[in-house]
Order: structure tokens, then C-alpha cells, then sequence
């Protein structure tokens, strides 16, 4: 499908070109005329969408290098200057912390079209699995790249997570100071962090490459989930397609925009503001929001190591996916008991996140009072000889003091398990329990079955 | 697929797409412009203070350096006979013509003042060596400076700059401050 | 529904960290200022007064180490004039070098940073029973509720509850985590300033003054960001209705 256009030179320069570094054969078949499916809804414009936030990230990230300091004498001042004193370096700096927040919006989007279309179905394993490298590899890039101010909330979350790996046993406090460079986190520390977080963006591009290849070997997948038949299941990826994501692109940037200009530190945390200190822990630390879901897995389980090994496997399951599932149809649109499998692993994701931006105490649901303890201290009272309304007092004081609760921490071990169940144990059984609808034969028949402007593939007000 | 179109729909078309690339194009020439302005000196940088040097230890004939700006600065005392060589020469006749009384301050025609690099390629002429006219030689591509730091030989194209500078007392001045009693203040001050 | 599901999903995650409440403290009341809102700028004279309360009372125990005096002549800023920004730096005394290479000292230049009120931290530690007064040049971001909160703070002191007990040398503050502060009431009366603008220096003026003035410090692009960020939204909004009209009609020849 991805085969039938062919490139021919029109001219003498162009032909010399083509037989010696066919790099505009490449991009004339792979971009300007790439035959794309031509029922693409909008939740298809977020892999442009990201592409673009990868640009924003690493041209804002090299001009910050310009400015910035890697020394933990040295490296909050030099951000304050960038914001202070270089030219539009407020914009530069606001433009990359916010840019992560929503290069992250934006993955997320993408991960859930492709979980609600089966992108990640044969015969597109591979460019699935890079995408989940490229997420990983997100994750680190952005935990590197919040340490670099060198405020309260870089230093104790470098802190926390590189603490994860003492969790190994035996070698876990070596791996710790191999991370380190030191007995803490400090300046060796800095520095490393500082020449990663540069690295791994071009890492990121470059297994980027990979999952555009990955993906124009078999083409686009599609809101109905089924294979291009032919040219008229297809049109040229520009016009388009760069027309279609272009605007999306600018919707997109519209927020973004807002966020830099007039709410630039919403989405951080007050706390990187205060220089770093070793000696005092903040209050309440979080991870920035998109950690929040794999923070609140791992606080849900009460030992160390199952903790950190938890929370890793919710991620590295995501690698397996493709072989999880059973069932042969691609697009939820066909799969009714997957479809509301879905939206609830939506709800969890979400409510995972809620969960780990609460204190682990934060009381949902009061649940009455402790008995046993209740009773003991009532017997306590009685063995002091204390009778009559005094016991009763004392009966009051410890059912209040004593109570029961549903916390964030049992509400976060209750999604942790739905959030696994519904990898390990939905995906693979839906595919065999569920009768699919019938599909369309070829996309174009659905297209004008449906008067070229809604399908059932396409979600309600998702067409333009 | 293809349905015929008239003329008005045809430019309305046209007209749509061709200030859609204008945005593209308008919108990208905008976001250049503070990722290169960013690389210009910041505001710290602009700020940097002014140099001041101290001229009572310095005898005639001697040449210090000093820094302002990030950038060396000769200040010269300058004998009888080097004012008098400077500006005896012809004005027409030099490379970049410039009399010896434009680049010095009336009444202190003993203090020369000029920024250390070459105009050439901005090494720093020797001190050890004055070269055939008295002044400064550049060792990188042997240029010949006078005792007025006017070009006289060589690649360069033009005489040393002189910077702006202040006497605050007859042995103190401050570089990157316009002459008394010009009252005008410059970015440095 | 897909639509509404987004907009679920971004607002959830963009109210995570709303979530995170500061502890047992007192939620500021939300004041208006000057510079709220996308058009918000900062009032001149606010900012002026704000550095004289800043001056006179806040600078005996807290610094600002990441202003200088230039700052103050800043475009966005208190915009003091160029000779008022002078003099004021020459009212301090800054570490230098005599010709000997003996510490002295020299008036302030516009390009110094503020001087602060103690040589190092064991000097403030020193003189604040212990405490260490935080410095105060971006104390409005490093703070949740920003400016509210350090006018709460500063206008929130009051006798303490009767079954609290304080700690010695500790003031109430219901908006201070905890509720115990070792600083004591700064702004404890009236007329603790003379304003030049005739501006009547009461207590909440006093307060407000120098809360504009610190939310200038924290941020001293503001007013630069807001008015680069009204043109740049109205191109975006622009470009992207552009676009949409460009969409239609490409696609509207093709069944989809």
C-alpha cells in the first residue's frame, strides 16, 4: 500500500541527484505524496503534534545551554540570569518547562488513540515498541532536565528516584553512588545529569526516525482498523495531511501559548524556587504531574522493592502488548466490551494520578471507628477504675481519635490492580469472549456508505 | 471525485492557501527573531562596569594594559617626542586618516588611550616591539601602528579604536565614561 | 464524547497540582492586583513605594540577592529615573580593594547586586535568634498563593489561639504553615514609611506596596511576556482559523 506511488525526476539535476543520494525520492515517497488513509480524525494529528514539541524541546534546550550553568553553586543563578538578564531568555526558559508538560499531554493522547485503535496489533509490533522507547526515554530526559535548576524540588526528586535503584539488593547502594558520584546528590551529580539530559534528546530523535520507518512500512492504521485495499483508500500525505496537522498544530499551540505567556508556572511546583538545600526536605514532594500515575503505584505497595518493581512493570508491560491481546479486530469501534474496557482504564489512569498528588493520609471515606482499639483503651480506662460518664468520655475520645478510613493509599492499591488487571487479565480475554461488529470491507465503501462525513469509527464531534 | 469549479471559487481558493503559507512563512521569520537576539549580550553583560586606571605610576615612554570590557586597553604615556612624531605626520597620507588631535584629549596630549586589538584580526600588538613607526607591531600579521595607534603598514584597515574616557583627577581616569563635562552618559556608565 | 473525554483528561491532569494543598495553613484570600489578567501590568508608583517599605523595614533582615541596583531603572519595573538609580546605589557601601590590596570599601554602582543585610548565613542566623530570613528575591514564586499569600502573611498576624502553645520568641500567623513564625509583625503600624506621592502609608498601603514590589522582583519580565503574549495568541488564533478555512477546502472534494 505504502508502494504504489513512485517518484520520477523531471529534470537533469534532479535525475543526477536521484542516482547518486535519492534523498529527494525519499522525501517525495515518504512525506509529500506517502499514501495516508484518508479517515484519519484529528486524534491522528498528535504524532505531528509531538513532532513539533521534540523541535520546540531541543532548539529551546540548546539556546538554554548557552546561558546555563551545570554547578550546584552556580546553576540557580545562572537560570535566574537566563530569566533576568539574556535577551527573551524568560521566553526560552518558559518555552522548555512548559514544553515538556505538554510534549507529555500530547504522548498521552497518542498512547491512548493507538490503545483505542490497536496501532500496536500485527503488523505493527515494532513501531509500537519504539514508541514505547521513545516514552521511556521521555521520562528520563524530563527527570534529568528538572534537576538542572538546582531548586528544592530538583534536588530531593533526584533524590527520591535514584534512590529507587537501592531497592536492588545487595548491589542497590553501590548503583546508587555509581548514579551519584558521591555519598548524595550533589555536584557530580549535577554535572552528569546536565550532559545526559542534553544527549538523550538526539537519542529520542533518532528512535524517532525508527518509528516514522516503523510506521511507512505497513502505513498508517486508521480510525476503522482496517487495511488500505487500494489508491482510493488514500490521498497524498500533503496537502493533506500537513494542511489537517498544521491546523491541529495551532489549536495545540494556542494552549501551549497560554501557558507560557500568562500562567507560565502553573504546571511547575513553588518549591523549585527555593534553592537547594540538603538539610531540609520540603513538605509535601511530588513528581511534576506526569509522573504522578507511576508515583502513586509505587507508593501503593507497602515494601520497597515490589514498590519500584511495581512501578517499572507498569510501563515495561506496555512492551508485551501486542501479544496480550487476542482479539483479531484492531478498532474499538468494533469491539463494544473493549470499547467500555477502555474508558475505564482511562478513569484509572487518571484517578492513579489524583491518587499521587495526594498526601498517602489523605482520607477519602470515613469508615467509623477502630473497635478493637476502642475496646482496649475502654478497658484500659475500666481497669483505672474510671465508671459512669467519665467512661463514656473516654469511649468518645477514642472512637474520634480512632477511625478507620479509606485513604488515597487504598484507593491507590485498588487502581493498581485494576490498572494491571486490565493489561494482564482484560486485554487477553476480551479478544476471546467478545463478539466483534461486522467490519466495512474497505474504508473508502465505509467513507460513502456514510455520505463522506460521519462514520462509526469517527467518535462525535471529533469531525470537523 | 473532481468537481468542476468556477472562476470566484478558483481565487477565493487560491487566496486561502496562499495566506495560509504567508502565515507559515511570517509566523516562522517572527520566532527567529528572539532565538537570535538571545545570543546578544544580556543585560548584565550591557551593565559591566567601567574600568579605572591609575596613572601616577606610569613614566613617560611607558605602556600598561589594562581591561575593560573583557577586552585589554593600552594606555600610554607618551614622550615629547611621540606627540610630536604623531602629529607632525601628513593626515592625507594615512591608511585610515585620522589626526593625532581627534584621538587624544586636548590638554592631556600625553595619554594615549586605544583598545589592544588589531583591527585586522584582533590579536594583541606587542608592546616589546614598536615597529617601524614607533607605536605597536602586531605579530600575527605584521601590522605597523604609530604613536598615535593610527594603522601605518601592514593588513590592518584601520587605527586602534580609542574608547570613551574620563579624567576624574590628573592621575585617575575612567574608561567607558564620555569626557568631562559632556554631561551625556553612555550604556556603561 | 471523545471531545468531552479530552477535555476531562486535560483538565484532571491540570488540576493535579491544585491538589497539593499547603498543609494545615490558612488559604490566602484572593486579592486584586494590578497585575492580574492577561492585560495586567504593574503600577509605577506601587512598585516605587514598594521599594521604599522594602528598603526602610524588609531589608534589615532579608536580602535580595539576585537584583541589582540597575533594576530599578528597569523598563517594566519601578522605572526610577537614571540619577535616582545612582544615588540610591551610592547610599550603600560595597565590598572593594584599596591600592594595597586591603579590603575596603566603595559606594554601589547601578551595576552592583543589592547589598544585603548580613555578610553570610551564620551572621543572619545570628541575629534572627536562630532563624534564617529567607531572601526575598523570587519569595512570590517560591511560595503557593504567590502575591495573596505574602499579603496574607504580612497583614495576618494576630494574638494566638488560648490553647496554642508558642514557642519562644514565636508570633502567630494563621497563613504561615504551622501557624508559628519567628518573624516578628513588619508591618506593625502605620506611617512607617513617608511616601513621596502623598499616598497615605497606612498598614494594608504599606503591605500591598511591597507585595507589587516583590512580584515585580520574582518576575521582572511580566509586563514584557503579557504584551508579547496578547500579539502572539492573536496571531496563533488567526493562523489557526487560516488553517481550518484551508482544511475545508482541500478536503471538501474528498469523501472522508
Amino acid at each position: 500500500m505504502a508502494g504504489d506511488y513512485k517518484y520520477k525526476p523531471t529534470n537533469g539535476f534532479t535525475r543526477w541527484l536521484d542516482s547518486r543520494l535519492p534523498i529527494w525520492r525519499m522525501v517525495d515517497e515518504q512525506v509529500l505524496n506517502f499514501p495516508t488513509p484518508k479517515n484519519l480524525n484529528y486524534w491522528y494529528t498528535f504524532g505531528g503534534i509531538l513532532t513539533l514539541m521534540l523541535g520546540v524541546q531541543i532548539i529551546t534546550g540548546i539556546v538554554l545551554a548557552m546561558h546555563y550553568t551545570p554547578h550546584e553553586k552556580l546553576a540557580f543563578d545562572s537560570v535566574e540570569r537566563i530569566m533576568r538578564d539574556v535577551n527573551y531568555g524568560w521566553m526560552m526558559r518558559y518555552l522548555h518547562s512548559n514544553g515538556a508538560s505538554m510534549f507529555f499531554i500530547a504522548v498521552y493522547i497518542h498512547m491512548f488513540r493507538g490503545l483505542y485503535y490497536g496501532s500496536y496489533k500485527a503488523p505493527r509490533e515494532v513501531l509500537w515498541i519504539l514508541g514505547v522507547i521513545i516514552y521511556l526515554l521521555m521520562m528520563a530526559t524530563a527527570f534529568l532536565g528538572y534537576t538542572l535548576p538546582w531548586g528544592q524540588m530538583s534536588f530531593w526528586g533526584a533524590t527520591v528516584i535514584t534512590n529507587f535503584f537501592s531497592a536492588i539488593p545487595f548491589v542497590g547502594e553501590a548503583i546508587t553512588q555509581w548514579l551519584w558520584g558521591s555519598f548524595a546528590v550533589d555536584n557530580s551529580t549535577l554535572q552528569r545529569f546536565f550532559s545526559l539530559h542534553y544527549l538523550l534528546p538526539f537519542v529520542i530523535a533518532g528512535v524517532v526516525i525508527l518509528h516514522i520507518w516503523a510506521l511507512h512500512v505497513p502505513g498508517n492504521n486508521n480510525p476503522l482498523g482496517i487495511d488500505v485495499r487500494g489508491p482510493q483508500d488514500t490521498v497524498a500525505f500533503h496537502p493533506y495531511y500537513t494542511v489537517k496537522d498544521g491546523f491541529a498544530i495551532a489549536v495545540f499551540l494556542l494552549l501551549f501559548f497560554y501557558f507560557v505567556f500568562f500562567n507560565p508556572n502553573y504546571l511547575g511546583h513553588t518549591d523549585n524556587y527555593i534553592p537547594a538545600n540538603p538539610l531540609v526536605t520540603p513538605a509535601h514532594i511530588v513528581p511534576e504531574w506526569y509522573f504522578l500515575p507511576f508515583y502513586a503505584i509505587l507508593r501503593s505497595v507497602p515494601d520497597k522493592l515490589m514498590g519500584v518493581i511495581l512501578m517499572f512493570g507498569s510501563i515495561f508491560v506496555l512492551f508485551f502488548l501486542p501479544w496480550l491481546d487476542t482479539s483479531r479486530v484492531r478498532s474499538a469501534a468494533f469491539r463494544p466490551i473493549y470499547r467500555q474496557a477502555f474508558w475505564i482504564f482511562v478513569v484509572v489512569c487518571l484517578g492513579l494520578g489524583w491518587v499521587g498528588a495526594q498526601t498517602t493520609d489523605y482520607k477519602i471515606f470515613d469508615l467509623g471507628p477502630k473497635t478493637d482499639v476502642v475496646e482496649q483503651i475502654v478497658e484500659k480506662a475500666k481497669a483505672d477504675n474510671v465508671t459512669g460518664q467519665a467512661l463514656e468520655a473516654v469511649r468518645t475520645q477514642a472512637e474520634e481519635q480512632n477511625r478507620r478510613a479509606f485513604d488515597a493509599t487504598d484507593l491507590g492499591r485498588i487502581l493498581t490492580i485494576l490498572y494491571f488487571a486490565f493489561f494482564l487479565i482484560a486485554i487477553p480475554l476480551i479478544g476471546v469472549v467478545e463478539t466483534p461488529k461486522a467490519l466495512p470491507r474497505s474504508i473508502s465503501e465505509a467513507v460513502l456508505a456514510h455520505g463522506g462525513s460521519s462514520q462509526p469509527a469517527r467518535p462525535q464531534g471529533a469531525h470537523a | 471525485m473532481a468537481h468542476a469549479h468556477d472562476d470566484a471559487d478558483v481565487t477565493r481558493r487560491d487566496f486561502i492557501y496562499v495566506a495560509a503559507s504567508g502565515m507559515t512563512a511570517a509566523g516562522a521569520v517572527a520566532t527567529a527573531i528572539p532565538f537570535i537576539d538571545q545570543m546578544n549580550p544580556a543585560r548584565d553583560t550591557l551593565a559591566l562596569a567601567t574600568t579605572e586606571v591609575d596613572l601616577a605610576s606610569v613614566t613617560p615612554g611607558q605602556s600598561i594594559t589594562v581591561m575593560w570590557r573583557k577586552k585589554p586597553v593600552f594606555v600610554r604615556r607618551r614622550t615629547p617626542e611621540e606627540i610630536k612624531a604623531a602629529q607632525d605626520v601628513p593626515v592625507d597620507a594615512l591608511p585610515d586618516p585620522q589626526a593625532d588631535s581627534a584621538r587624544v584629549q586636548s590638554g592631556k596630549e600625553e595619554w594615549l588611550v586605544v583598545l589592544a586589538n588589531c583591527t585586522h584580526l584582533g590579536c594583541v600588538p606587542d608592546k616589546g616591539n614598536k615597529g617601524e613607526f614607533g607605536g605597536w607591531l602586531c605579530p600575527c600579521h605584521g601590522s605597523h601602528y604609530d604613536t598615535s595607534g593610527r594603522i601605518r603598514k601592514g593588513p590592518a584597515p584601520l587605527n586602534l579604536a580609542v574608547p570613551e574616557f574620563r579624567f576624574i583627577s590628573d592621575t585617575k581616569i575612567v574608561i567607558g565614561e564620555a569626557p568631562a563635562p559632556a554631561a551625556t552618559t553612555t550604556e556603561g556608565a | 464524547m471523545r471531545l468531552l473525554a479530552l477535555a476531562t483528561l486535560s483538565l484532571s491532569l491540570l488540576a493535579a497540582p491544585l491538589a497539593v494543598a499547603a498543609g494545615d495553613a490558612k488559604h490566602p484570600e484572593h486579592q486584586h492586583w494590578h497585575w492580574d489578567g492577561v492585560f495586567g501590568q504593574f503600577d509605577r508608583g506601587q512598585l516605587q513605594r514598594g521599594f521604599l517599605v522594602y528598603k526602610t523595614v524588609c531589608a534589615a533582615c532579608h536580602g535580595m540577592n539576585l537584583l541589582s541596583y540597575r533594576n530599578l531603572g528597569d523598563e517594566g519595573g519601578p522605572e526610577f529615573p537614571e540619577d535616582a538609580v545612582k544615588a540610591i546605589a551610592a547610599g550603600y557601601q560595597v565590598p572593594s580593594l584599596d591600592e594595597d590590596g586591603q579590603p575596603a570599601e566603595r559606594p554601589a554602582t547601578p551595576a552592583d547586586r543589592f547589598k544585603g543585610p548580613h555578610p553570610n548565613e551564620i551572621a543572619a542566623r545570628a541575629a534572627n535568634n536562630g532563624a534564617l530570613p529567607p531572601d526575598l528575591s523570587v519569595i512570590v514564586k517560591a511560595r503557593h498563593g504567590g502575591a495573596d499569600y505574602i499579603y496574607a502573611l504580612l497583614t495576618g498576624y494576630k494574638d494566638a489561639p488560648a490553647d496554642m502553645t508558642m514557642g519562644a520568641g514565636m508570633h502567630y500567623n494563621p497563613y504561615f504553615a504551622g501557624g508559628q513564625i519567628a518573624m516578628a509583625a513588619p508591618i506593625a503600624s502605620d506611617d512607617l514609611v513617608e511616601y513621596a506621592d502623598g499616598t497615605k502609608a497606612t498598614k494594608d498601603q504599606m503591605a500591598r506596596d511591597v507585595t507589587a514590589f516583590l512580584t515585580w522582583a520574582s518576575e521582572p519580565r511580566l509586563e514584557e511576556r503579557k504584551k508579547l503574549g496578547v500579539k502572539v495568541m492573536a496571531f496563533t488564533f488567526v493562523f489557526a482559523l487560516v488553517l481550518f478555512m484551508a482544511y475545508r477546502r482541500l478536503w471538501r472534494d474528498v469523501p472522508h
